[in-house]
């Protein structure tokens, strides 16, 4: 560590980074998206994934799903930050190992290439209930939902049965049971 | 059928309904229709700026000084970016501003109009929430909704973007709902349990301290005297970060001074070594806690506070309580005489070596400094200041460096609301707009804005203003012709390479004075200096006064970055008698 010749002090600390699914439920209204990521640009954090649609069509809410990686300070720093912005109503925060909530998200494969390749990428796929959206001479449009590492996973095997396009919605959350969260 | 209202009158109709006296404002041509009205709401006066930053800290220093908050009015574009800087700053300290700006027209918004900016964008992370008006039906619902933000929880500045044509258009005007809903923002849900447990950590402690914030002023004059009470009543000790400055009493004796970076020697030992440390509306600042891993190793934490997001935020505490610090204290003292009604003397005995450690440090007197008769040295110019003017129940605000620091440590403040100086954002040029705000909010003070020849002139054209108004602001300059704390920092840190820190070309202050037709005054010698504050209070008038200081003079003691509170270098004085050389280097 250098000599601090600075008016701040310096940390040599390495902290650990989790992975954290932070869900939030807000007024869906101009900006607020903008508030909610900006206190995580503000602090240099990247979002892997983010999801958004209203929820309630009534009330006006929209559900918000991040995922992103952080130390704990920080994401808990981040996370109360956000209960104190005036749109955001509620604020969750899960760790993606958390057996208690059930993470998808859903992909868009599309496959150019022969017959068999087609064939070949629709069976790789098998396990994550694939729904064949799209199919022409050449080509397949293939959908499945699974977890994020399923998704990177497939996205890496398909390669070689023709993979051209990935679409991707980013995941959503939901805590398993009778009980929601609030 | 009801009246309608036109957007520029509703403005007015809100603010006359939030009993908005004094708004500080720059007209341009995205707010005219707003100006028209001005004439029609006579209860309402418009301080004119010269620069919209001027207007922010103005409403900054009316609001710190009122405990009301403070109103902007500024035109769009460059009206809305110049005052960002005071937003910030407001919103680093915790300041309650409504802001309202004008936008260009709707149907112009997002083509690179001309004065076109995206407000609510720039000040989105530097506002605690901001509104684009889209819909006049919208607009009275909206300017009520930010006074309650702004004033709510942990008070902060908030923005309203108008476009024209809203304030042309006509509608209905809504009164500000009476309802108590605080948009589920407010956390004061503290329990009695806490209370309790505060109260047995307070029993069992024997070397409390007391280390107290922004937070009470915020919290309003009661805040001030409940923590008068309950100081008294336990008897610990207590110190005060910048901005707590003047919630107790700067001369009692259980007043250990403020904390920090150049904080006293006693109290930052005592925050080191304490076993209960009482956090009452600060944040665990990093000037404040030096070296994180070192800082108070051996306590209990107690953080009273009313944002939720300041506990655990620096530093792990050990109690959490979220609320009002009124609230908080109040309960505090009435379960402390309920339970403990003989706590005063049951807790001398158990403190009492506590206290003899604290003499010990305190008679190091850290604060001194070598005197003398040729030059004024700035600690003394601050000394006298304090001595001719702390019987007239003064208002002082500051800029930012060394003259800031020698204000807090050397001028002693026994009320709240009395010291206005820009901490967490440290913004040169705060102190003399905001001692504008100040004198239009109690006209008959004296308002002294102890400041820096390189700080002041950043926000000098604001002399005009005061002048316009008839505004008896005194401007202290020390004037040492360096960027006082730059200068420091380069010395001790950075091989005395004074790079670019002198100001080789600066005017004659009294000259400048004169040419905004005000009182110019200066005093060379440490002979003449009282004759020349007693001139300077003697003016009603705005007054430049140039004080002119030791160049070189240091601010001690001093955190140097990245140590705890206990390793603190002391002035030059101590370092002579203790031939420390060698090692006061090395702690830096």
């Amino acid at each position: 560590m250098p000599n601090s010749k600075s008016a701040y002090s310096f940390s040599n600390k390495k902290e650990k980074f989790d992975t954290h699914i932070i869900v939030v439920w807000v007024d869906n209204e101009a900006g607020v998206l903008a508030r909610v990521v900006g206190l995580f640009s503000g602090r240099g954090y990247n979002i892997e994934s983010l999801a958004v649609a209203q929820v309630d069509e009534k009330l006006k809410i929209s559900r918000i799903t991040i995922v992103t990686t952080g130390t704990p300070q920080v994401v808990n720093q981040i996370k109360l930050q956000l209960k104190k912005l005036v749109p955001v109503h509620k604020v969750a925060d899960f760790k993606r190992e958390d057996k208690a909530v059930i993470f998808k998200e859903m992909a868009l494969f599309k496959i150019v290439g022969p017959n068999n390749k087609l064939e070949g990428a629709l069976k790789a796929c098998k396990k994550y209930n694939p729904v064949l959206l799209d199919k022409t001479k050449k080509s397949n449009v293939i959908q499945i939902t699974a977890l994020r590492r399923e998704i990177d996973k497939m996205s890496k095997d398909l390669k070689k049965f023709g993979l051209v396009s990935v679409s991707r919605t980013g995941a959503v959350a939901m805590t398993r049971g009778a009980d929601i969260f609030k | 059928m009801s009246k309608l209202y036109s957007g520029a009158e509703i403005v007015f109709k809100c603010m006359e309904d939030q009993n908005v006296d004094h708004i500080f404002g720059y007209p341009g041509g995205a707010v005219l229709p707003i100006y028209d009205e001005l004439q029609n709401f006579k209860s309402i006066k418009h301080v004119l700026v010269r620069h919209e930053q001027g207007a922010g800290h103005a409403a900054e220093g009316y609001a710190r000084s009122s405990g009301k908050p403070g109103v902007i009015l500024v035109t769009s574009g460059p009206g809305a970016t110049n005052v960002v800087t005071a937003l910030t700053d407001a919103y680093m300290d915790s300041i309650p501003l409504v802001c309202i700006s004008g936008q260009v027209p709707t149907h112009l918004i997002g083509t690179d109009a001309f004065q076109e900016c995206d407000t609510t964008g720039i000040t989105r992370p530097c506002t605690k929430h901001n509104w684009l008006v889209k819909d006049i039906n919208d607009l009275a619902e909206t300017i009520h909704k930010a006074f309650e933000v702004a004033t709510t929880g942990r008070p902060g500045p908030v923005l309203v973007d108008i476009p024209k044509d809203i304030q042309f258009q006509k509608t209905k005007y809504k009164k500000p709902k009476k309802e108590n809903k605080l948009n589920g923002k407010s956390h004061n849900h503290f329990n009695q349990n806490s209370i309790d447990q505060l109260i047995d950590l307070m029993s069992k402690s024997s070397k409390p301290i007391f280390y107290t914030g922004g937070g009470v002023i915020n919290s309003g004059p009661r805040a001030s005297e409940l923590l008068r009470e309950l100081v008294y009543a336990t008897g610990f000790p207590i110190t005060s970060t910048l901005q707590g400055l003047g919630s107790f009493p700067g001369d009692d004796n259980q007043f250990l001074g403020m904390l920090g970076m150049h904080g006293t020697y006693e109290a930052n030992n005592a925050m080191h070594d304490c076993d209960l440390m009482i956090n009452i509306g600060a944040r665990f600042d990093d000037r404040i806690t030096g070296k994180i891993d070192e800082f108070s190793p051996k306590s209990k934490k107690v953080h009273i506070d009313i944002d939720p997001s300041s506990i655990n935020k620096n530093v792990k505490v050990d109690l959490a309580i979220v609320g009002d610090v009124k609230n908080v204290l109040s309960s505090t003292l009435k379960s402390l005489k309920q339970k403990k009604s003989k706590f005063l003397k049951s807790n001398k005995q158990k403190t009492s070596k506590w206290w003899e450690k604290i003499q010990k440090w305190r008679s190091v007197r850290s604060l001194d400094y070598i005197g003398s008769v040729e030059t004024i040295k700035p600690q003394y110019a601050i000394e006298r200041l304090y001595e001719l003017t702390k019987d007239k129940d003064s208002y002082i605000t500051t800029e930012v460096g060394q003259h800031q620091m020698w204000a807090a440590q050397h001028y002693k403040f026994n009320k709240p609301n009395r010291w206005m100086t820009s901490g967490g954002l440290g913004t040169m040029g705060y102190g003399l707009p905001a001692a504008v705000g100040v004198q239009v909010a109690h006209p008959k003070k004296l308002v002294i804005d102890i400041a820096g020849e390189a700080s002041v002139l950043m926000t000098i054209q604001e002399m005009s203003t005061a002048v316009q108004y008839n505004l008896p602001i005194k401007i202290f300059i020390l004037n040492n012709q360096y960027m006082g704390m730059v200068r420091q920092w380069q010395e001790l840190l950075h091989d005395k390479n004074y790079s670019e820190s002198y100001t080789a070309a600066l005017p004659d202050f009294v000259k400048l004075a004169e040419a905004y037709n005000c009182v110019g005054i200066r005093a060379k010698t440490p002979e003449e200096l009282d004759d020349k504050i007693i001139e300077m209070l003697n003016t009603n008038r705005p007054v430049i006064f140039d004080c002119m200081v030791d160049k070189v003079e240091n601010c001690f003691p001093m955190i140097p970055s990245g140590k705890p509170h206990n390793q603190m270098i002391l002035g030059p004085k101590d370092q002579e008698g203790k031939k420390i050389t060698g090692k006061g280097k090395s702690l830096v």
